[in-house]
């Protein structure tokens, strides 16, 4: 991106100012290098968003920004229902409540060392992974939607983990007012025989080692120590997710002139909150979130019952569970007021800071965790939002991409990554070596940029940096 | 943006120059860079063909559409207000059925009358240790969507798809 007529804040926030049919600036987090390494496409995209109603405040674009589909992925934006604000089902996108969790072994990564090529067998056997994959949980008519209703809390009913897991999850494990009569068939369909699965493309379960604490107090407060093993999960809201995307996208392009709304890009399909359809839309939306939650929580489960046989010592205490693709009512000081929006963060991570009253008792002092993925061979980080709050309390979600998929596979050979990366102690076990070389690991941005760019712009604090032992791949 | 994959009709791989050649008498797909997903692009001397190419565009980018048998054949409905949702409903409807019946297509016949689609497609269930799956398709979205007759009288068919 030309940063020359970026008006420059300091030295990581930039601005996009208001102009023409734009309702608000947009705002840029980031580094020079950053910022000058981002596709002008991101511009072109988060100026797009900035023209559509009721947006308030700016549009804010993470350090991981990239060219995304209507909005860019690592884009966040609110919208005011008093004024005419929209619910956008492109800016959600397919991959609802597409997130990272991440458990506490409680110990050393040594332990997991001596067993890894046993684990790493165990776990690639016991979580089903890739595509045309299925699950071991089948749902058929009122359970599926007593599993779109109730999301991960619905899955310990069923045995699927324990209650002290939902106080370590965004909406306690459960998004309310979900309504699964708004889901279609084919989505419903779509997802019956997909519970417990991670899929593919840039999903994974991968068990790290904690080199770095960054931030003693938080670490302390999260449980996090150095040289421990920790466990992470990266997945959605599967097929259902995707087909929501589908239906809703469609519908809303088709009825966006009825609504008066001049959409600056189709992608960017909308309807306003206070709609028929924008309703829907967010009932919708809320279950494909709580089916992303009972996945990874059938998923935590499954990965449970594999250490259990396998490094017996490890507990897997669930740290935190965070979303990326989701648009959730929140209160944020707008104007010297409190204002009830609507939130859309694509490719981006919620990062309540301290104090805030939806962040878990044991962590309210030092602020939520914000689970930031690498991607096999490079780190993986966990930050904690900060106060005051900047981006509607948003912070990056991952490394992002710096290399399309099919320029990665021009480079990079599977077979030679998964060797190289086992030279160098990192075991990948995927049903497709078309898919690692796809998602090889210098296809993506400098991550620990991106986490820096992150806190030296107030987004998120690093607290602990994670490098990669096992890595299960969709 | 920059053409990364090539196929002639019968699905062998060639470059650019052997593509443009063959472009007056064959049918191909491609793939076009995006930065976290992908493009896709079908030709074809009609609007039927360019859209069974796309959805050739669609199987390469989960394997090579070579591997995928003609086995088993699926029928598929769609219709849209206009050429280009038209586009995006029939390779949703493709993804659909690839992941409801967990199949893989490698042949189409495409029929269009007033933005209505009626087509076939071909494949076979998934086989991951001989079509070595790389990325399911999440859905088609609507950036760089177009669908076109070019100046040389060739239709085009194209849009990002989100894996």
């Amino acid at each position: 991106m030309n940063t020359t007529d970026l008006i420059h804040r300091d030295a990581t926030t930039w601005e996009i100012p208001q102009a023409g049919p734009m309702h608000v600036p947009v705002i840029l987090y980031g580094g020079e290098s950053l910022i000058a390494d981002m596709d002008e496409k991101v511009r072109e995209q988060a100026c797009n968003v900035a023209m559509l109603p009721g947006v308030v405040d700016a549009v804010h674009v993470m350090p991981d920004a990239h060219w995304g589909y209507g909005f860019p992925i690592g884009g966040v934006a609110a919208f005011d229902p008093a004024a005419g604000g929209v619910v956008s089902a492109g800016g959600v996108g397919f991959d609802i409540s597409c997130g990272v969790r991440c458990h506490l072994t409680g110990v050393p990564a040594e332990a997991i060392a001596g067993v890894a090529g046993r684990l790493a067998d165990a776990l690639f056997a016991a979580i089903p992974a890739g595509v045309g994959s299925t699950g071991r949980v089948h749902l058929r008519g009122g359970e599926l939607d007593d599993m779109l209703t109730g999301g991960a809390r619905w899955a310990v009913d069923r045995g699927f983990g324990t209650a002290t897991d939902l106080e370590r999850i965004e909406e306690h494990g459960q998004m309310l007012h979900a309504k699964p009569a708004a889901v279609s068939d084919q989505a419903k369909r779509r997802q019956r025989d997909e519970m417990g699965t991670l899929g593919s493309g840039n999903h994974y379960l991968e068990i790290d080692r904690v080199v770095e604490i960054c931030a003693e107090d938080a670490a302390v407060a999260f449980g996090l120590r150095r040289g421990d093993a920790v466990l992470l999960i990266h997945c959605g809201s599967r097929g259902l997710g995707h087909q929501i995307g589908t239906d809703y996208l469609r519908d809303m392009v088709v009825a966006a002139a009825g609504f008066g709304i001049r959409l600056p890009d189709r992608e960017l399909a909308c309807a306003p909150i206070e709609s028929e359809l924008g309703r829907a839309y967010l009932g919708a939306m809320r279950a494909a979130i709580n089916c992303a939650l009972a996945n990874r929580q059938i998923l935590s489960h499954l990965a449970r019952g594999v250490f259990a046989d396998v490094v017996p010592a490890a507990r897997l205490e669930l740290l935190f569970d965070v979303s990326h693709n989701t648009c959730k009512v929140e209160d944020h000081p707008q104007g010297g007021a409190m204002r009830r929006l609507f939130v859309h963060r694509k490719g981006a991570t919620r990062a309540f800071g301290p104090a805030h009253p939806d962040v878990p008792d044991a962590l309210r002092a030092v602020g939520q965790p914000v689970i930031i993925g690498g991607s096999m061979g490079t780190a993986s980080y966990v930050l904690a939002g900060m106060a005051p709050e900047r981006a509607f309390s948003s912070a990056c979600h991952g490394a992002g991409r710096a290399m399309s998929r099919h320029g990665a596979l021009h480079r990079w050979r599977g077979g030679e990554l998964v060797a190289e990366l086992a030279q160098r102690g990192i075991l990948i076990r995927s049903p497709s070596l078309r898919g690692v070389a796809e998602e090889a690991p210098g296809a993506y941005k400098d991550i620990g940029a991106v986490v820096d760019a992150a806190e030296a712009a107030g987004l998120a604090r690093k607290v602990a940096r994670l490098e990669p032992m096992i890595v299960v791949k969709g | 943006m920059p053409i990364l994959r090539f196929s002639s009709a019968r699905g062998r791989a060639c470059t650019w120059r052997t593509a443009q050649l063959l472009l007056c008498t064959s049918i191909m797909w491609e793939h076009f860079a995006h930065a976290a997903d992908i493009g896709l692009r079908g030709r074809g001397a009609t609007r039927e063909q360019a859209f069974a190419e796309a959805g050739r565009a669609l199987t390469a980018v989960v394997t090579e559409v070579d591997r995928v048998a003609p086995r088993l054949a699926v029928p598929i409905r769609c219709d849209a207000p206009d050429d280009e949702l038209l586009l995006v409903a029939w390779l949703n409807a493709l993804v659909y059925e690839m992941a409801t019946r967990r199949m893989l297509f490698g042949r189409f016949d495409v029929r269009i009358a007033d933005h209505a689609l009626a087509a076939t497609a071909w494949g076979e269930p998934v086989d991951v240790a001989r079509h070595q799956p790389a990325v399911e398709p999440k859905g088609a979205t609507m950036t760089a969507l177009r669908v076109a007759r070019e100046p040389d009288e060739t239709w085009i068919a194209q849009t990002v798809l989100d894996v």
